[in-house]
């Protein structure tokens, strides 16, 4: 399934590519406008100067959380490839990877530790409290908050679907007649859900590239 | 795909098999393959998707900015030559201004020349006559003298040749005035007495 939806994302858009002119025909204008939201409204929006770096790799993010969140309402497919951990697991240990390296390469391992861990312009004592909190969020959290998050959502957006449509089938074949009638019901909420979910699953791309790119920028950024 | 299919039947019915914190730790093949199915979706994303779409992102700006630059310098270059046009009708207007001013003044000299010349002229020519007048005169005056001697000395010789030739009235006349003078002298004579 993950096969399919990568080879679906890749030669939808090296297809765009191909063709690709100065002058774009529609495909390509799609293509542009899909591309150009995560440059201009994310990677540039947070990243300013330093997008130019970090944009293969949130866009690639981007696309392929949104292929594998949408495979979640595809007919045949039904499940998110996301709604399983590993892949959002792999894709928070590649924030986490590039943010750490990142700020490494930038400040050094000293220099980025001290700015992490001992933010400057807080009173001394206080690091007793911020040192341990800003530990755990540098080196547990993010990571382990963006895949959760991503994972949890798709499953409870799976939940939600399965639950639906077995309760239209369970109330249609319900022997009571009052029963049957409370079948569209589920079918009504079913397709509500199944719209929520497209915007659940461009959402939630949005929010873990949006997130990489904050946690990248804090890493490299001189104050935060 | 089927463990997974299998897993979230599981759940649906809420059953024991995959529950809790396992449902967030997947197995390491599955950690594997989804990192290979990512590296491959990247390797396509950062070899051939996006630096095509960032070369013709960059053309396209390239462009626009080349023509924006085009428009520019052909503005600029109309707004020189319009001034400049406009420099030379402001000049040709000075110099048109200049030329009619010139050709006045030049009108008003030649006017008062050709009236000075003419002024001269007249005096000239009136100068001329007027010696010419002189000279005629005194022409005149030299000529009519002789005549004037020729005629007397004629008319004096008509007069004296004619009485020379007639010596008896001469002789009377001599006689006349010779008794004249006599009885004259004898008037007086005897008023004198």
């Amino acid at each position: 399934m993950q096969i399919v939806a990568a080879a679906v994302l890749i030669i939808l858009f090296l297809l765009a590519a191909r063709r690709a002119k100065l002058v774009p025909g529609r495909g390509q204008n799609v293509a542009e406008m899909a591309l150009d939201f995560v440059r201009v409204n994310i990677a540039e929006e947070i990243l300013g100067h330093n997008a130019r770096k970090y944009l293969p790799m949130l866009t690639t993010m981007f696309f392929a959380i949104l292929a594998f969140n949408i495979t979640g309402i595809i007919p045949f497919l039904n499940i998110a490839g996301t709604s399983k951990s590993s892949l959002p697991i792999v894709i928070a240990l590649w924030t986490f990877l590039v943010y750490l390296s990142s700020g490494v390469k930038r400040f050094g391992v000293g220099g980025y530790l001290k700015n992490q861990l001992f933010p400057p312009g807080i009173p001394k004592f206080l690091y007793i409290l911020i040192t341990p909190i800003e530990m755990l969020q540098v080196f547990l959290f993010r990571p382990m908050t963006l895949a959760l998050r991503l994972t949890a959502n798709m499953v409870a957006g799976h939940l939600l679907l399965v639950l639906c449509f077995t309760a239209t089938n369970f109330f249609l074949f319900h022997p009571s007649l009052g029963m049957k009638l409370l079948s569209p019901v589920g079918l009504t909420a079913g397709l509500a859900f199944t719209l929520f979910e497209i915007l659940v699953a461009a959402l939630q791309a949005y929010v873990f590239t949006l997130l990489s790119a904050v946690y990248i920028s804090m890493a490299i950024e001189e104050e935060h | 795909m089927t463990l997974f299919t299998t897993t979230t039947t599981v759940l649906a019915a809420g059953g024991e098999e995959v529950s809790g914190l396992d449902l967030f730790i997947p197995p390491w093949y599955d950690i594997i393959g989804s990192a290979v199915v990512m590296a491959i979706i990247g390797f396509f994303f950062y070899k051939k998707i996006l630096p095509t779409f960032m070369a013709i992102l960059d053309e396209r700006t390239a462009k626009i900015e080349g023509g924006l630059n085009k428009a520019e310098e052909a503005q600029a270059e109309a707004d020189a030559l319009l001034a400049e046009y406009k420099a030379q009708l402001s000049e040709a207007r000075t110099e048109a201004g200049r030329i009619r001013e010139d050709a006045r003044s030049e009108a008003g000299d030649i006017v008062s020349d050709a009236r000075s010349k003419a002024a001269a002229d007249a005096e000239r020519i009136v100068d001329t006559a007027k010696r010419q007048i002189e000279v005629e005169r005194q022409t005149a005056a030299v000529s009519l003298r002789n005549d004037v001697g020729a005629l007397a000395t004629e008319l004096a010789s008509k007069i004296v040749g004619e009485s020379l030739e007639d010596s008896a009235r001469q002789s009377r006349v001599v006689d006349r005035f010779l008794d004249d003078l006599e009885a004259s002298q004898v008037a007086n004579a005897v008023k004198g007495k």
